[in-house]
């Protein structure tokens, strides 16, 4: 147990850890494998890799990283589109730095900055409404994208723009979300998942409710938790204990930021502006049906899309990638066959290299070679 | 993106557009609040801890709660990353 020391509380650390191992005898195992638990969150993958969980928890249980980090999952075809605006002439494109060096087949947003377009990263789409508030000779335009974590801040900040009128400002929408993504995995007949550590902030947003499937379709464990290693360990248990007890439903370990709810002001924000696409591609998955929105037709004049009638691309990944393997959790980082060789940090192939929420940076980072070495080689 | 950073308001700057100023580690910057304003009342938010997503306060967060989720977040490398995301953005 190398690592528990850099538990805050060791004692507590190894007293979840027992309760771990005890329930965990009660548990009938799968057959030749481990229990796979999936952590759907990017920043739990993180955070799970940060503090070494997967090597403190028992050899029966493999944590499986899915696909809930906005940036990894961003298709190549979406960044040609964001890279075919950023080269509009009289465009300043804006973006959280989290996208700027995801591949396309253009090349990435940072290197159509080298070439000479406006590209500029910010901190918050305020900062982006900002610009073309200060810019009315230019077209602003802010790339939304992300789970219902940051909806509610791109639907408010174009409601703004809406109500002051800053008609140089607009947004490509690649808002995705969570529950359809969780119904495309559990429908997949080779889906291995026997529990589900649920996202902490998307919840926050949207509350608890709209889990309820997962337990009583598919008889799975869904517990929302925190994203400190206490709260994962503590999540992992519940889950453990539920199947340690025979049943499933949706409990809420982070109940001191998810209220069952969700935000009623987000939610309000966010139902004016979206409303559902009716397929939304992403990256390794494919298509998945009604997994993403976009702007409502009354809102037209702030959506980039209509506005520069941009035909959006289409473009399939790379030969070489698994990426689409890893994030369904069929297959580890580093048993891709680019992984570590084509596919760096440096030199990302996949967005699961670029992010640190990314499970093939996660890997890359915290040691692959240990991993492949102990566990999963 | 995705994580959030916990931050204190420190002053209500435009109510009827729910702006205020937020303290993130000695980092000042403006946010939303439309999220966490549950009255009209915004003044009374004044020394809360909020979590912050992309400058929108989005949860109430009491001190301990803050404090811990910060060192979290700096053992994770992810606090030194968003405030230099907030001092660098889109400088006009
Ligand atoms: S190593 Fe690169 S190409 Fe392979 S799955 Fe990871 S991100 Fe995709």
């Amino acid at each position: 147990m190398k690592y528990a020391d850099e538990f805050r509380d060791p004692v507590l650390a190894r007293k979840v850890l027992n309760r771990i191992e005890r329930t965990l005898g009660r548990i009938p195992m799968p057959e030749g494998r481990p229990l796979h638990i999936m952590e759907v969150c990017g920043g739990h993958t993180h955070s799970i890799f940060r503090y070494g969980l997967q090597k403190l928890v028992p050899d029966s249980i493999e944590f499986v990283h899915g696909p809930g980090c906005p940036v990894c999952v961003l298709p190549m075809g979406r960044v040609d589109d964001c890279v075919t605006l950023a080269e509009q002439p009289q465009v300043i494109f804006t973006t959280f730095g989290d996208a700027m060096r995801v591949p396309g087949s253009k090349g990435s947003l940072i290197e159509a900055k080298a070439r000479g377009a406006d590209v500029r990263m910010v901190y918050s789409p305020l900062d982006a409404l900002e610009l073309a508030r200060r810019h009315p000779e230019r077209e602003v335009v802010f790339f939304a994208l992300g789970f219902e974590t940051t909806m509610p801040s791109t639907a408010l900040t174009l409601l703004q723009a809406a109500e002051e009128g800053v008609e140089n400002f607009s947004m490509i929408c690649q808002h995705i979300t969570i529950i359809p993504t969780l119904k495309a995995l559990l429908s997949d007949p080779q889906c291995l998942i026997d529990g589900f550590i649920g996202p902490g902030h998307v919840s926050m947003v949207i509350g608890n409710r709209g889990y309820g499937f997962i337990p009583d379709d598919y008889g799975k464990p869904f517990v929302v938790a925190g994203f400190e290693p206490l709260d994962l360990l503590q999540s992992l248990w519940m889950v453990l204990e539920q199947m340690a007890e025979g049943r499933a439903s949706v409990e809420n370990q982070y109940a001191r930021v998810v209220p069952e709810d969700g935000n009623t002001a987000a939610l309000r924000a966010m139902a004016e502006v979206y409303e559902d696409r009716e397929s939304c591609d992403w990256r390794g998955l494919g298509a998945i049906d009604r997994s993403g929105v976009r702007i409502r037709a009354a809102y037209a004049d702030f959506d980039a899309e209509r506005k520069f009638g941009l035909v959006p691309a289409d473009v399939a990944d790379p030969a070489i990638c698994q990426c689409g393997e890893v994030v369904r959790g069929q297959l580890k980082p580093h048993m891709c066959r680019a992984f570590g060789k084509e596919c760096t940090p440096a030199t990302p192939l996949g967005a699961l290299m670029v992010s640190s929420e990314g499970a093939c940076a996660a890997y890359h980072q915290y040691g692959a070679t240990d991993l492949v070495g102990t566990r999963d080689g | 993106m995705c994580l959030g950073i916990p931050g204190r308001i420190i002053e209500i700057t435009d109510a009827e557009k729910y702006l205020a100023v937020v303290d993130v580690s000695g980092v000042r910057r403006k946010v939303n609040v439309a999220c966490i304003a549950e009255t009209d009342a915004l003044d009374e938010l004044i020394g809360a801890w909020v979590l912050l997503h992309v400058g929108f306060a989005m949860s109430v967060i009491d001190e301990a709660e803050a404090a811990r989720t910060l060192e979290v977040l700096d053992e994770l490398g992810e606090v030194q990353d968003e405030l230099t995301a907030m001092r660098e953005s889109a400088q006009p």
